[in-house]
């Protein structure tokens, strides 16, 4: 069983859903990057989504786009994240960790020699936003042969009929976008994420988590009642450009990590 | 070869890729979207409706067709090549924006749609599609970086005029890519309400062949009124290539006749041995940007790099991925043109023929006062004038400030 697989088995038996943590890498700067990374399992993340910093992150709301730009600031790359998730590796072998970005770093860097760097750097999965399943052949199924869960997107716009062509070499997980829009913009009401679950549990038996506009305790909470999964990114991101300092931004991010896991290992008892 | 077998027009595939390039590269909430439009495309172009209403917008709202004006001066100047400008610089708003504007809006009204965006460089798309959402009655936001609104305020000025909601992109450099951006943004976040009206040969399939069949009609007329004046084909042609639309309009229809050598001028900035330019294929390797596989201009890390332009409107890191391809093929001849000889170009432009260029078309006049000299007089060269050099009153001025300075 892939880590992913073996993660959401063991909640399953726990009866809860897990939180699924996004930072983007080297954001603000490698060390306190990996110091942040390092803390979220404790934290209480139990799916680390690990973002590959780029300079046109279209699909990204402002503070993701910050991130993004902070990062490359501070000289962030594709091998150095790929170094990032080697450190974390070194002390945690059971926490799935998902890269998360755009095509175009990972086409530069050569598709061969990516996937076999990053299996073997400790990397359970990737998420490609741009490359949607007509793009298949490129990266999702070389990634998968190699062994790694190719995680999609999903959202509010794909329907019935086109559902099956994109959980299609879906694996891992299924990322439901809860709104149409981009990441950190407003939530989706619990009524339509609970309709959309169940419309997506008609065409698939993997996990499916919830992104997108998740920020409170509380909203974790709801949606844990609801999937396997609660996403949340642009407000752990927001500690970090808030912070006056690396410690700061440590404590900040980790801090709300345990908040948001407290809401979310409350949510199915109460 | 005569023009029912084709070698070059067969592209796009059914996935969109001309060859290696084009493409779907976009998030999964776009894509029902942009299946969908394919869809809608499809049928609209073989439905005779729908090219009877866009030929009669073409006619008497944009004024086609354009001219084909023998450039008499330019010719006895250069001492060479017998040229003529294709003066899509006379349709309506002033460039060959227009032409593909109002096919596409004719494409949103089928569709429902109630609101249309846009990105903008120069201003020329902007304006285009402002005008025609004013013409047809919809809500109409224009994405255009900070940079770019501060060299071009008499095109914000007039979208507003239209009617429009100019929004002010201030992420990145504040230009072109920048807008873009913003604009799939927008796109993304609604979705059921917005038409996208992409400006140029690029983003996802079916954008860059539907951009293109609109502007095809500056290649079709050019090639009768030759035969009507010349009674051949021309030999050579010569167009600017930001993003590549006016490029791409004008050699399509030609790309069968092989006996016409067909260059494609990209801007080069100071230079591209300085890496300030924005000359995509000339100084850039193949990635994926914008919803299409293309020559970008990108570090060694995949990260793109802002383009340098004196005009606006070709100040991108891309081009459309149709000219990738043929540049790969060898087709079309893909080369560059500095600001300065483009300024230069622009002057010269304007004392001989009284013509005042877009600084976006001053690069191809800098490739034909290059070239011209040394063709025989019986070599017919076709110039595209896109547009008109309106807008570029404040740069050109600033620019002339400049040099008085240096000089003193």
């Amino acid at each position: 069983m892939s880590r992913l697989q073996t993660r959401f088995a063991d909640l399953k038996e726990q009866n809860r859903a897990a939180l699924v943590t996004f930072i983007t890498a080297g954001d603000p700067a490698y060390d306190t990057s990996l110091a942040i990374l390092k803390g979220l399992p404790k934290a209480g993340a139990d799916v680390i989504e690990l973002g590959m910093p780029f300079t046109d992150p279209m699909a990204d709301g402002p503070a993701i786009q910050l991130a993004n730009i902070r990062a490359l600031d501070a000289k962030q790359n594709l091998a150095k994240t790929l170094q990032m998730v080697r450190e974390f590796r070194v002390e945690d072998t059971t926490t799935p960790l998902v890269l998360m970005g755009y095509y175009n770093p990972i086409h530069n860097y050569g598709v061969e020699r990516f996937i076999a760097e990053a299996r073997e750097s400790g990397v359970d999965g990737l998420i490609v936003v741009d490359l949607p399943p007509e793009h298949n052949n490129e990266l999702c199924d070389p990634a998968q042969e190699a062994g790694l869960d190719f995680i999609r997107l999903t959202t509010p716009t794909t329907d019935d009929n086109r559902l099956p062509t994109v959980l299609n070499g879906s694996s891992g997980f299924v990322y439901y976008v809860s709104v149409a829009g981009v990441t950190g913009a407003g939530a989706a009401t619990i009524e339509h994420v609970k309709e959309a679950v169940t419309r997506l549990r008609r065409h698939t038996d993997l996990p499916i988590s919830i992104g997108f506009g998740i920020r409170t305790p509380d909203q974790a909470a709801a949606i844990a009642r609801v999937a396997e999964g609660v996403v949340v990114g642009s407000a752990l991101i927001d500690q970090i450009a808030n912070a006056q300092s690396a410690d700061q931004a440590v404590s900040g991010v980790l801090k709300l990590c345990a908040e948001l896991s407290e809401g979310v290992r409350k949510a199915r008892v109460s | 070869m005569s023009q029912t077998e084709t070698q070059y027009r067969n592209g796009p595939d059914v996935r969109g890729m001309f060859g290696a390039f084009g493409g779907r590269y976009v998030a999964e909430t776009l894509m029902p979207l942009i299946l969908d439009l394919n869809r809608e495309y499809e049928i609209a172009k073989q439905d005779p409706a729908f090219l009877k209403e866009l030929a009669y917008f073409q006619r008497d709202y944009v004024g086609r067709p354009s001219p084909l004006y023998f450039a008499e001066r330019l010719t006895e100047h250069c001492g060479g090549a017998k040229i003529y400008l294709k003066r899509e610089e006379l349709n309506h708003t002033g460039a060959h924006k227009i032409n593909n504007c109002i096919g596409q809006i004719l494409l949103a009204r089928r569709m429902g749609k109630k609101r249309i965006i846009a990105e903008t460089g120069a201003g020329m798309h902007g304006v285009a599609t402002a005008t025609v959402a004013a013409r047809f009655g919809l809500e109409c936001v224009i994405y255009m970086g900070t940079t770019d609104i501060e060299r071009q305020q008499a095109n914000v000025f007039r979208m507003k005029l239209l009617g429009a909601t100019v929004i002010p992109v201030v992420a990145g450099t504040g230009t072109l890519k920048d807008a873009m951006n913003e604009a799939l943004r927008d796109w993304v976040t609604n979705v059921d309400s917005t038409f996208y009206l992409i400006g140029t040969v690029a983003g996802p399939h079916p954008y860059p062949a539907m951009v293109r069949d609109f502007q095809a009609v500056i290649g079709k007329e050019t090639r009768e009124q030759m035969q009507a004046q010349e009674g051949r084909l021309p030999d050579s042609l010569v167009a600017c290539i930001g993003g590549g639309s006016n490029a791409m309009g004008l050699f399509h229809p030609f790309l069968d006749d092989t006996s016409v050598r067909i260059i494609g001028v990209e801007a080069a900035g100071h230079g591209i041995e300085t890496g300030k330019h924005a000359a995509s294929l000339n100084g850039g390797v193949p990635g994926v940007l914008h919803g299409n596989r293309t020559f970008l201009l990108q570090d060694n890390d995949g990260q793109i790099i802002d383009a340098h332009s004196i005009s606006a409107g070709l100040d991108y890191p891309g081009i459309g991925p149709e000219h990738a391809w043929l540049h790969d093929i060898g087709r079309v001849e893909y080369t560059s043109v500095t600001d300065d000889e483009a300024l230069t170009a622009f002057h010269q432009c304007c004392r001989l023929e009284g013509i005042i260029p877009a600084l976006e078309t001053a690069h191809a006049l800098a490739e034909v006062f290059k070239r011209a000299p040394t063709l025989p007089k019986d070599h017919l060269m076709v110039v595209n004038l896109s547009g008109r050099g309106d807008k570029d009153m404040q740069t050109v001025m600033h620019h002339m400030d400049l040099s008085k300075q240096e000089k003193h």
